[in-house]
């Protein structure tokens, strides 16, 4: 059933602004069902880097090949909504998607299901909590049911409890065929949620490897100064 | 990309689309009312300029009602100062004009701008000042109490504004000789207005003013100020209408402007306007030339 | 002072009197007002919204105009709108001078950049926090403009109702282009600006207090609509 295709695809992209380079000569493929997790520090170039890969940036050079917008999804580190009930919301991305009534109310009912914010429905999205804002943000996606999710620091706001339950979201919709390209700066949720790893400094990709192999054996320098700020 | 669409059928949208639907037709509705009158109605008007201090004596809320009765046709007067009466004539933004400058007006009439002048009625002017008379300027000789302010350097108010009153200022300030304007004089106050503001002016400095006895006898805000000069024969303001020079002006009302003139000089016309009184006292002397 | 006092009183009697001259021009102040609102809306609202999500050069003197438009003087407007709507000028055949519609198009030109100038900038900061979100979901410019103007609705009423104060206050423009004629253009401001050069100061006070009252009711209107409709829908 899941046969593997390559879902996005940058080379040699290169980004600069204001005469600095925020991205030199990033190669990246993505296959459907990774979850892919691009690990850096701040200003490493990460957000850059997912902003290009979902079209958001175009870059000054080189390629970007990724699915139709319908095929895709995006939570940022802070939660976008609208100043209308949670339902609403979710019907927003919906028709933004390009659903129909009735299936629209269908799907989001069933997306607030998912992320146990059906008893929040009819309640003005501003008024929730960081950590419930963002689940609204994932509910929007999951109604979506996209074959890529780009998710930018989406726990980097939240205190743990919160940050888990939308690892928990996150997973659960690979789960379902979804897959996820994320970035963070939190090594222990990288070691969490990744299947691969692709680590960035300086705007460039240092390291792009399994998660198993770069947590056992990190080749670089700079990945394995990263890692030990974590242990100290 | 549903958002127009979805507003416009989703049930979710039933009190936003009662609403503005009851929104759009109050707009509707007002706007409606707003329109300018349909052609059939519009016939049944005519706009006239003429000066502030005409209608702020009262006459016309008194002699127009019976003009409408008579002939049916309603009129609009818009007042302003001589000068921008006769300029809204000009642009044919009025189709009768009524002022009270005889030199303005025979010029509109010359250039082409109307096409006869008719003698109506005359009014008269009074000087107006403190009440103690510091400038001893009393009397019936307008030439000599001007001379005599003058003299006396008291504060004077002129309303500066190209009017018909300012007109017959400058006019008996010459007779007199003299030309404080020209001079510069500190006690001379230009305040390029109306006739109330420059009577509420003169009222604030205890300064003595060039008034239409109209605007004075229904002036509220007199302070310390009394009549000092009247009667002199020199004090007389004729008024005279002017129809709208409809070669100029194809859209002017002519027929239903002629009326109008028709109606200020017949008997009934006249009759009413000597019978506009306040407190008792004529206003207005109707002197039109019986054809 | 008792000049105050006699004008408050005179105030009340005014009103409960209830003058059909009175309600005539009280009626005709709101009705030219507030259409001048809603037409000043439906071309302002889109151009500050055009504005807030341009990109290019030229997008700040626009702002920079669009800003200073909001002083416009009120005479000025009156002034230019009068030679456009004159018998000898261009829009002449219209017959709009010296009528209500004359007198709402003159105060829709004053107030339209008021509220272009603020639902531009109001537009702008709500839409900074979605600029990535937006772009993520491939929203058209249209689309943006519908989403936004619904996301500030409660900021864009109140500059709507700045707008609405302006026009409903001023009376340079209203006395140029309408005449003040006595039963057909005369309105609350262009009235206590004929009362007071007539010198019946408190007469114009009264009327000044009447519609210092009226404006507040709309206000107040205004204010317990958002606050129910917020309680609904969030």
């Amino acid at each position: 059933m899941a046969e593997t295709s390559v879902l996005l695809g940058l080379a040699g992209v290169t980004v600069s602004r204001d005469g600095a380079q925020l991205l030199a000569d990033v190669q990246l493929t993505v296959t459907s069902g990774e979850r892919v997790v691009v690990l850096g520090a701040n200003g490493a170039g990460k957000s850059t880097l997912l902003k290009v890969a979902n079209g958001v940036l175009v870059p000054d050079h080189g390629r970007v090949d990724s699915p139709p917008r319908t095929a895709q999804a995006h939570v940022f580190q802070r939660p976008a909504v609208l100043a209308r009930s949670v339902f609403a919301n979710v019907q927003f991305v919906l028709a933004a998607h390009g659903v129909d009534e009735p299936e629209r109310s269908a799907r989001a009912k069933r997306a607030l299901l998912a992320c146990d914010l059906a008893s929040l429905r009819d309640r003005p999205a501003r008024t929730l909590s960081g950590g419930e804002q963002q689940r609204l943000a994932l509910a929007g996606a999951w109604a979506c049911e996209p074959a890529l999710l780009f998710a930018d620091e989406p726990t980097a706001n939240l205190a743990p409890v919160s940050a888990r339950a939308i690892e928990q979201l996150l997973l659960r919709l690979h789960g379902n065929g979804t897959t996820l390209v994320m970035t963070t700066h939190n090594v222990a949720q990288a070691r969490r949620m990744a299947t691969r790893i692709v680590f960035v400094d300086g705007g460039r990709v240092v390291e792009d490897r399994s998660a198993d192999e770069f947590f056992d054996r990190p080749e670089s320098a700079a990945a394995r100064a990263y890692l030990e700020g974590e242990t100290l | 990309m549903n958002f127009p669409h979805e507003l416009m059928t989703s049930p979710k949208f039933r009190v936003q689309r009662a609403m503005f639907g009851a929104l759009a037709s109050a707009a509707l509705a007002a706007l409606s009312g707003l329109m300018p009158a349909s052609a059939a109605a519009q016939d049944t008007s005519i706009v006239v300029s003429s000066t502030t201090s005409t209608e702020q004596s009262g006459l016309f809320g008194f002699l127009l009602p019976q003009f409408t009765k008579s002939s049916g046709i309603a009129v609009k007067v818009v007042a302003l100062g001589t000068g921008q009466a006769l300029d809204v004539g000009r642009r044919g933004d009025a189709d009768v004009v009524f002022v009270h400058d005889q030199t303005a007006e025979e010029k509109f009439v010359a250039e082409g701008a109307g096409v006869e002048r008719v003698a109506v009625m005359y009014n008269d002017f009074v000087l107006v000042g403190p009440a103690d008379d510091p400038a001893k300027a009393a009397g019936k000789d307008i030439v000599a109490g001007l001379k005599a302010v003058h003299a006396a350097k008291a504060a004077f108010v002129s309303r500066g504004d190209k009017s018909g009153t300012h007109a017959a200022e400058l006019r008996y300030w010459k007779q007199a000789s003299l030309d404080p304007a020209g001079e510069k004089a500190a006690w001379y106050r230009d305040t390029g207005s109306g006739m109330g503001p420059a009577l509420n002016t003169a009222a604030a400095m205890n300064a003595y003013l060039l008034a239409d006895r109209g605007t004075w006898l229904s002036f509220k805000n007199r302070q310390n100020l009394k009549i000092i000069v009247e009667g002199d024969s020199k004090l007389f303001n004729q008024y005279g209408v002017i129809l709208v020079n409809p070669k100029k002006h194809p859209h002017v009302k002519a027929v239903a402007g002629q009326k109008f003139i028709d109606w200020l000089v017949s008997a009934e016309g006249q009759g009413t306007i000597a019978a506009y009184k306040i407190g008792g006292e004529q206003l207005f002397f109707p002197n039109a030339v019986k054809k | 002072m008792s000049l105050l006092a006699d004008s408050f009183g005179s105030a009340l009697t005014l009103l409960a009197s209830a003058d059909a001259t009175l309600a005539e021009i009280t009626w005709l102040s709101l009705r030219v007002s507030a259409t001048a609102t809603l037409l000043a809306a439906a071309l302002g609202l889109p151009l500050g919204a055009w504005v807030a999500l341009a990109r290019g050069g030229w997008r700040q003197s626009v702002i920079v105009v669009l800003n200073a438009a909001m002083g416009l003087p009120p005479v000025v407007v009156g002034l230019v709108v009068y030679l456009l709507l004159s018998r000898s000028g261009p829009l002449g055949t219209l017959g709009w001078l010296f009528t209500p519609t004359g007198m709402v198009m003159a105060q829709t030109v004053l107030i339209t950049p008021i509220i272009a100038a603020l639902a531009r900038q109001t537009i702008e900061d709500a839409h900074a926090p979605l600029a990535d979100w937006f772009a993520s979901l491939g929203l058209t410019t249209t689309q943006r403009v519908v989403t936004l103007l619904h996301e500030a609705r409660f900021s864009l009423a109140v500059v709507l109702l700045a707008g609405f104060g302006r026009a409903i206050a001023e009376v340079g423009a209203v006395m140029m282009v309408g005449g003040n004629i006595a039963g057909s253009t005369r309105v609350m401001t262009t009235t206590i600006a004929l009362e007071t050069s007539k010198g019946d100061l408190p007469l114009a006070l009264a009327l000044g207090m009447l519609l210092v009252t009226l404006v507040l009711m709309v206000n107040g209107g205004a204010q317990t609509l958002k606050r129910w409709m917020e309680r609904r829908h969030g």
